[in-house]
């Protein structure tokens, strides 16, 4: 599939690679490191269009996202975003994603490699009556517009107060004439705001973007970019860092997991290894030396394999190779040091304090 | 793109060039753009030996890693040492800048199974 802005991607000089079924660009003419600096020092602009959008509605909507989503739907005011997940009766992962509360609607953005499988998630265990569900994935472009300069770029193209919307906070209105979603939500640690629009929109709503962002030197942004963003602020990563065998609290992703709101699919086994206590987290680590730690680079304590990196890369701004990475608790203290087996050749890491990259705040 | 008349290349996307009984050994412009950003190469020592088809080395680039094929056997003579604190002389100068290594060439003849340019421009067609 394409998203609707793919012939400018093509037109841009984007790499297109197949992406969870869709055709996206992985980086454009300049590569991930200059987009990487782009959206860390100015405005980046990611088309998302290939996540999915599912809708909730009906009497029994809030009830039903507070038993299928790991936290707690009853906490979120309209026109409030929140980061939540799926998980499975044994507490692995189906997948993580956001529910953004509008005044008669939940909406969810869900990870488009895990469409299929989230959406029958959400069939199999939705209730005869009470809930409607409609999955609107293939409706909508997704643009999410990042980097320090990104409200005085859209200011002058929307009627949205900007300056009122909080973090993790929509709003409805208009960007450049056209009706949109605003959330102040991303994937980069900068601020940033995503614009959902009408497909029929999406090219219009990205060369408006385009136009309004020349003395910010915008740029568009690929996937590749973008991981390499989300890892210096160590956000988790579908497939990467969490699974069906990785469970929240070791994901670090205690913070999102309500034990305390009442029953919900996977509460039982999170909470039964809460108590158990959990033997292996997932740490942030950087290499003492001159290597990129991958997705699946083994994890050694004195020659003995002891953990896996589940994403690893090169950081733009620590200039260096950093990795995320389950490791026994025992082994977890921030300064532990390990080394890596890159490919047979040992490398010492370092556990830091995450994230890696701190964004410069904007007032 | 960039495919120099004057140098020899490998399917693997190796070029070499020829000094006397040495090949000097790079990567070539069509590789150094897929691989993107270089952030490090693993190159082997002054006097180690390479053998034709076989990995000498990686490169590290943001999207992946890479091996490096021999395209000739022989001993390695020389490095260029500058790769070590600036890589991406790879991507700004695959040619020239960006040369890796050095061998002295054990089989002369290894080179005649190397493609010139136009030879190597076709295989770039197939992708």
């Amino acid at each position: 599939m394409k998203t609707a802005l793919y012939d400018i991607h093509a037109a841009l000089g984007g790499k297109i690679v197949p992406f969870a079924g869709y055709l996206m660009p992985i980086q454009y003419p300049r590569g991930i490191v200059a987009e990487h600096r782009r959206v860390r020092t100015t405005v980046g602009v990611f088309d998302v269009s290939h996540m999915g959008e599912f809708f909730f509605s009906g009497p029994d909507a809030e009830k039903f996202l507070n038993w299928i989503t790991i936290n707690d739907v009853s906490k979120l005011a309209v026109w409030q975003a929140q980061y939540s997940a799926f998980c499975y009766p044994d507490g692995g992962m189906v997948d993580d994603l956001l529910v953004y509360r509008f005044p008669d609607r939940y909406m969810m953005v869900v990870n488009a490699a895990n469409l299929a499988k989230d959406r029958d998630w959400v069939l199999q265990h939705l209730p005869k009556s009470g809930v409607e569900f409609a999955d609107r994935s293939d409706d909508y472009t997704l643009l999410a517009v990042q980097g320090p300069r990104t409200r005085d770029l859209l200011k002058p193209i929307t009627g949205v107060d900007l300056d009122a919307l909080a973090y993790y906070h929509l709003a409805e209105g208009k960007v450049a004439g056209l009706p949109a979603v605003v959330a102040r939500t991303g994937y980069t640690g900068e601020l940033g705001y995503e614009v959902m629009v009408e497909n029929r929109y999406g090219v219009n709503l990205w060369e408006a973007i385009f136009e309004a962002g020349k003395p910010y030197e915008v740029e568009p942004i690929g996937l590749g970019a973008r991981d390499t963003l989300r890892l210096e602020m160590k956000y988790c990563l579908y497939g990467n860092d969490i699974d069906a065998t990785t469970h929240p609290l070791e994901a670090g992703l205690g913070w999102i997991t309500k034990l305390n709101k009442g029953d919900f699919i996977g509460r039982e086994a999170i909470l039964a290894a809460k108590e158990k206590g959990l033997t292996r987290t997932l740490v942030g680590f950087v290499v003492e030396g001159k290597g990129l730690p991958r997705h699946g680079t083994p994890i050694l304590k004195d020659g003995i394999t002891v953990g896996v990196t589940t994403s690893g890369n090169y950081s733009p701004m620590l200039d260096r190779g950093i990795g995320l990475g389950y490791v026994p608790v025992e082994l977890s203290a921030i300064g532990t040091e390990l080394e890596l087996d890159l490919r047979g050749r040992t490398l010492p890491l370092r556990l830091v304090k995450t994230p890696f990259y701190q964004p410069q705040p904007v007032s | 793109m960039d495919i120099p008349a004057n140098l020899l290349y490998a399917k693997t996307h190796e070029w070499i060039r020829i000094e006397g009984d040495l090949a000097v050994v790079g990567i070539t412009d069509f590789a150094q753009g897929e691989l993107g950003d270089i952030v490090y190469v693993q190159l082997p020592q002054p006097g180690q030996t390479v053998d034709k088809g076989a990995a000498f080395g990686n490169i590290e680039a943001v999207k992946a890693v890479s091996d490096l094929y021999a395209p000739v056997s022989g001993e390695v003579v020389e490095i260029n040492g500058a790769l070590e604190d600036g890589p991406e002389a790879i991507n700004t100068s695959p040619y020239d800048q960006g040369w890796m290594i050095k061998i002295r060439m054990a089989n002369p003849a290894d080179k005649d199974d190397l493609l010139n340019a136009e030879q190597y421009q076709a295989t770039l067609g197939e992708h």
